[in-house]
């Protein structure tokens, strides 16, 4: 079996436009170099400290951006250079949810209209039928049907989560790129809203790459973990395996630090000291050196490449297995 | 004078808006205080009134439509709302530090950040600007920003959104308040940063002592940091006691939905997580009775006669619930 989305290199680089650097050329390499594999029906987490380049990463796969380089293959079509009309059938089974639906849903526009849109927009059925789907979408993500009429700031942060993610299903897409889609809700919203991805998967057979930085939510709804550090993945495996035997050090750090909804068992932390260094200037040899715990002499000279592991299925970018 | 129990008392604390369809009670009657030395974690849904009680204890209530419509907020024994607005300027960012729950609007654009920091030691502290620039650096170190002297020249743009918050958080410990007042201080911080300054604010509690009055959504950080939680529910405390009492027995059915829906590491994978059913009302149309019967899986017929009092279950464990016996022994 072939996978749905095949990710090979991938690199955005942005041109720094301001100071001194302007002058430089220098690039801030947000995305610098991405592999990764996302089969049918399956969820692949992707965690990592704000500013890794998670948000750029899904934003290249749906092609609001223009990759520097590398390769973006979905259900084995080379979408990577894709311009205009020919994105349109890419754009219907690849889709969207932002973590702050307020910035992507019109607030000029009734929830019928955003939702009906996406129809438009492909051209499929006529009016009628497309005012019925509507209502299905809503009743899929528990809304009541009376919300056609409605416009996004009249619901609460939850509810309007649940309108962008019927709009994301609205054209059977076959992967959601779900970019911290629970991060701004509290808990008892969050629930709700995870219950309903995990349906929506069962029952259309979703893929989704899901990016957050709350751990025990990824793994809750991840099959595969990739941590990210700093453009690039430092530690891929099951989500299993990385939560109990995580490898590189920067799993294990981001492993530690998850607080424990228990007071009688407050976590151990192992409080990583220095700062989150710039994808503008990164660090020489492992990027992760400066702040590494286990940090030898080759580290800072040479870039650790992605290695298997004892395990098959993980996969680190360390010089050592600590 | 007797040194009172608490540094910081609110006592019966009211907060109300005007808006364009009325007057609307955003904090209703709520009560609590910290210790010196103590941390009180608030947790409750968005929109619950967390950030409303905070900026009433601040006296910084948005003006004209937000006001204190009753009771008492005592910090050190003196009642704040009777201050002199000059007063109540220096305890604000001297002995009191606070992190706002928006980090956008708590840094000027247009200053560097040693002069916003060293601006704020200058003003609550007599020292010399030479001291002050020194106590600024030495607060950004602490709170993990790596070569603190350069980033003093810079301006808040040229910091990532982690940066900058640990820069608000630094502002708001740098004149070593005696109570910091945190609104969601690591909300927007991956695990790692915010690890780091959980550690910091523990440490300063060792070293000086000090209160911290902690708001979150994240019941792992409620956990982890607290000696006491107050769950605020539709402007009403519906339970507080010891971080214990809450988690290990938690009395309110509000409190227990909240516990019951957090993903836990050891769920298997993909399974159905719980959920509280239903919506908050809105402010507008509160119900007569307790505020949490519509989602309420105990509810009963008298559940929505009267608010439900605060009731003790041991001698710092207070529960708002006609029916939490029923509940302690239906989950027993
Ligand atoms: N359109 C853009 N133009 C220039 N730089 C950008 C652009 N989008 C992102 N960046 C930069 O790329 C880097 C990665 O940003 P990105 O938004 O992908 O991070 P992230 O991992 O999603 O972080 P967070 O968890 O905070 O959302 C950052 O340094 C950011 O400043
Ligand atoms: N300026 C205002 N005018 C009118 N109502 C307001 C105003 N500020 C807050 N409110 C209302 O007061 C209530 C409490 O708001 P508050 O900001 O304290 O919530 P919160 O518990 O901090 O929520 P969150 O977790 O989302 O920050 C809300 O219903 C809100 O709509
Ligand atoms: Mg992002
Ligand atoms: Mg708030």
């Amino acid at each position: 079996m072939s996978a749905l989305l095949e990710v090979k290199n991938l690199k955005m680089h942005f041109p720094v436009k301001e100071g001194i650097l302007l002058r430089t050329g220098a690039y801030n390499k947000a995305v610098d170099g991405v592999s990764l594999t996302i089969n049918a029906g399956e969820t692949l987490g992707l965690v990592g400290e704000s500013g890794c380049g998670k948000s750029t990463l899904g934003r290249c796969i749906i092609r609001l951006y223009d990759p520097t380089e590398g390769e973006i293959v979905f259900e084995e079509i080379n979408i990577t250079r894709m311009q205009g009309k020919s994105l349109l059938p890419i754009r219907r089974h690849i889709q969207m949810i932002f973590q702050d639906p307020m910035e992507s849903l019109n607030s000029r526009h009734t929830v019928g209209d955003i939702l009906e849109e996406p129809f438009i927009v492909q051209n499929i059925g006529k009016s009628e039928w497309r005012k019925k789907r509507v209502r299905e979408l809503l009743d899929i993500v528990g809304l009541p049907a009376r919300s056609v009429s409605r416009y996004p700031f009249e619901f609460s942060g939850g509810q309007r989560q649940r309108i962008g993610i019927a709009r994301s299903v609205a054209l059977n897409p076959k992967l959601i790129i779900c970019d911290e889609p629970v991060s701004a809700l509290d808990v008892s919203i969050q629930s709700q809203i995870l219950n309903l991805l995990i349906d929506l998967q069962k029952e259309f057979n979703l893929s989704y790459l899901f990016i957050a930085h709350d751990l025990a939510v990824v793994k809750h709804i991840s099959d595969r973990i990739a941590i990210m550090y700093l453009g690039k993945i430092v530690e891929s495996g099951g989500s299993q395996e990385i939560y109990h035997h995580p490898k590189h050090p920067y799993t294990r750090s981001l492993i530690s630090a998850i607080p424990s909804p228990d007071p009688h068992n407050k976590s151990k932390r192992q409080v990583l000291t220095g700062d989150v260094p710039s994808p503008i200037n990164p660090p020489s040899g492992c990027s992760f050196h400066p702040r590494c715990p286990h940090v030898q002499d080759q580290c800072k000279h040479n870039r650790p490449e992605l290695r298997t592991t004892s395990s098959a299925s993980q996969i680190i970018a360390c010089h050592f297995d600590v | 004078m007797e040194t009172p129990e608490y540094l910081l008392e609110i006592k019966n604390l009211i907060a109300e808006f005007d808006t364009d369809e009325g007057r609307v009670r955003a904090v209703d009657d709520i009560s609590f205080g910290i210790r010196p030395g103590e941390t009180l974690g608030v947790v409750g849904e968005s929109g619950c009134g967390k950030s409303v009680t905070a900026l009433s204890v601040m006296q910084l209530l948005p003006q004209p439509m937000g006001q204190i419509a009753g009771g008492q907020i005592f910090y050190n024994g003196r009642d704040l709302s009777k201050l002199h607005h000059t007063e109540m300027e220096k305890i604000r960012g001297g002995s009191i530090g606070m992190v706002f729950q928006e980090p956008m609007t708590a840094l000027n654009p247009v200053h560097t950040i040693g002069k916003q920091l060293a601006e704020v030691v200058l003003l609550h502290m007599p020292v010399s600007k030479q001291q002050a620039l020194a106590l600024a650096i030495k607060i950004l170190k602490r709170v993990g920003i790596a070569s603190p002297e350069i980033r003093m020249g810079e301006y808040p743009h040229q910091l990532s959104g982690g940066m900058r918050q640990r820069v608000i958080i630094a502002m708001a410990l740098v004149c070593n308040p005696s109570l910091l007042i945190a609104d969601e201080p690591t909300t927007a911080l991956d695990v790692t940063i915010q690890a780091q300054i959980l550690e910091l604010i523990k440490e300063l509690q060792q070293d000086r002592g000090m209160s911290v009055m902690l708001i979150t959504h994240d019941l792992g950080v409620i956990a982890e940091t607290c000696d006491h939680v107050v769950v605020m529910y539709a402007g009403k405390i519906v339970e507080k006691g010891t971080v214990f009492d809450v988690f290990d027995n938690p009395s309110h059915p509000y409190t227990r939905g909240l516990l019951d829906s957090i993903p836990r590491l050891q769920d298997e994978n993909k399974s159905r997580l719980n959920t509280i059913e239903g919506m908050v009302p809105g402010l507008m149309d509160l119900p007569e009775g307790c505020r949490f019967e519509n989602r309420c899986p105990y509810k009963q017929s008298d559940c929505d006669t009267a608010s439900p009092p605060a009731e003790l279950i041991t001698s710092e464990h207070e529960v708002s619930c006609y029916h939490w016996r029923d509940l302690i022994a239906a989950t027993a």
